[in-house]
């Protein structure tokens, strides 16, 4: 196919708390990082989309990275900005608009949980006055349904995070990189019940960029071309369950992730059994749960076993989050989704260290979700 | 003198003795929504009208609030050394909607999906002339 695209470099800054480093210098790192991954010089981008939620207009980082007059829009759609600055970039380069680009995401967040602006989110004041404006709550609340209909165990829910921060300690760029018992994680504080602390992912810092190619610029410039098969974001339907919702309709209706995973599915022609490795978006615990059913790779309350039975390990059948996730990386919201791919960028080019999956994975997926009920969904292939 | 005064104008009906919370009906499609809205989300009508909600229902699900929230935009007490966890839930309103709301009670122990709630208001904070500023909530309902 002549309009196929590639990710020809990738860069990241650390993930963490970083003091005294802007959130956009992350994102400078990252840029300089993935250029020389990709032996290029920054003359050589044509174009990029960049984005944060709080660390200013990403356009401005030219300043720092060479004003060159290359295109740069701004994204922001919260936690999709980095996913829809690899679907803008990806359409630039399908459309032949140009033939080398790159995809930047960065952010640096204040400590806790977010502090939520009603008045941006089309709510009134009250809504936060009252104590109903947090994430925390939705993710407690949607999950504790969820093992209430489908018999999913508490176990599972620390088992999920003790495998994130086992993941984590092989990742050199992860934020939290010391292994936590089931038991510790189970006993840390109850922040919203069903949800412990260590069950939940924390804001904060770090930047990732991704340079595409064309197919046939990609074949001039590298021996390991990683093609895009699909990238696709969706917004919520009517009656689905999203967070920052003051009231939910009586009918129920499935979230973005499944419409946006089963347009990428159809996208690449490719189903859920041809993934070899997946990250999917963990705010917390239950998150990757959900999201295991909502993408398409078991059936609802099937994730009770395939978790305790350990088939997401990353020598499992489905590795999932092999890089620790949200839950050791953190949440930079504008370079969360970018992280996803830039690991199974590595998986696919056999280059990640101690966390490799086995076996030379082919496919790889990921998935972001946040307010106001928003997915981002990619597919990757060797 | 010091009064009871609410959150906002127009959450629920004030001054009155059984409040209800005031929500939005689709005159082209029954759909009910909350708060009040102009246009509909479900058939993208844009003709509305104010209804009373029932101040019955069910719980479809819930959690507790474990930590005190960040303030602003938090009203009420987010001091860590008095800070009192508070239940949050979903509370099913039979043929209308499911409304999001604080809960009267915080012990998981004691709450569960599925159980009867009815609408009552609790004190929030005090603001600068001695009012007490309540909003709603659902407690388990008095049998």
């Amino acid at each position: 196919m002549s309009n196929e695209v590639a990710i020809i470099g990738i860069g990241m800054h650390e993930f963490g708390r970083h003091e005294g480093v802007s959130g956009m210098d992350q994102g400078v790192v990252a840029v300089q990082r993935a250029l020389a991954d990709s032996a290029l010089a920054w003359d050589d981008i044509q174009f990029a989309f960049g984005g944060s939620q709080d660390s200013g207009k990403a356009d401005t980082m030219v300043s720092k990275l060479g004003l060159t007059g290359l295109q740069f829009i701004n994204v922001s759609n919260g936690c999709a900005t980095g996913g829809s600055a690899l679907f803008s970039a990806y359409n630039s380069i399908r459309a032949g608009m140009f033939d080398l680009g790159i995809a930047i995401g960065f952010d640096k967040h204040e400590r806790g949980a977010f502090r939520v602006d009603t008045r941006s989110e089309g709510l009134g004041d009250w809504y936060g006055e009252t104590g109903m404006a947090l994430t925390t709550q939705f993710f407690g609340m949607k999950i504790n349904r969820y093992m209430h209909d489908h018999s999913i165990s508490h176990d599972t829910l620390a088992r999920v995070a003790e495998k994130a921060f086992r993941n984590g300690s092989k990742n050199p760029m992860a934020w939290r990189r010391r292994p936590l018992s089931v038991a510790e994680i189970k006993e840390s504080a109850m922040l919203s019940y069903p949800l412990t602390q260590y069950m939940f992912c924390s804001p904060g810092e770090g930047g990732v960029a991704l340079i595409l190619a064309s197919a046939d610029r990609a074949r001039e410039l590298t021996n390991t071309p990683v093609f895009l098969k699909a990238a696709v974001v969706r917004s919520r339907r009517f009656g689905s369950f999203e967070v920052m919702a003051p009231h939910l309709a009586p009918e129920h209706a499935t979230g973005p992730t499944v419409d946006a995973s089963a347009a990428a599915f159809e996208m690449a022609g490719l189903g859920p059994e041809d993934i070899d490795v997946a990250q999917l978006q963990d705010t917390e615990s239950g998150a990757e749960v959900m999201h295991m059913a909502e993408n398409g790779f078991c059936k609802d309350g099937e994730q009770e076993q395939m978790i305790q039975m350990g088939e997401t390990e990353i020598d499992g059948r489905l590795p999932v989050n092999t890089d620790g996730g949200c839950l050791a990386n953190g949440e930079p919201v504008g370079a969360s989704g970018l992280r996803q791919v830039y690991e199974n960028v590595l998986q696919l080019r056999g280059q990640a260290g101690e966390r490799q999956v086995p076996n030379n994975p082919q496919v790889a997926y990921t998935h972001v979700y946040g307010a106001p009920g928003i997915s981002g969904v990619s597919i990757l292939a060797r | 003198m010091p009064q009871r005064v609410p959150v906002a104008d127009g959450v629920f009906t004030w001054p009155s003795d059984d409040p209800r919370l005031i929500g939005s009906r689709c005159t082209s499609c029954d759909n009910h929504m909350f708060p009040t809205q102009e246009s509909c989300p479900r058939c993208s009508g844009s003709e509305t009208e104010t209804v009373e909600l029932s101040r019955e229902g069910t719980l479809w699900t819930w959690t507790v609030q474990g930590y005190p929230p960040k303030s602003p935009p938090y009203a009420g007490d987010a001091d860590p050394k008095t800070f009192e966890p508070f239940g949050v839930g979903y509370v099913d309103l039979a043929g209308q909607l499911k409304v999001e709301t604080r809960l009267t009670i915080n012990d998981p122990a004691q709450i569960e999906i599925g159980m009867e709630m009815e609408m009552v208001l609790v004190p929030l904070y005090t603001n600068e002339d001695g009012d007490e500023v309540v909003t709603f909530a659902f407690a388990p309902k008095e049998i």
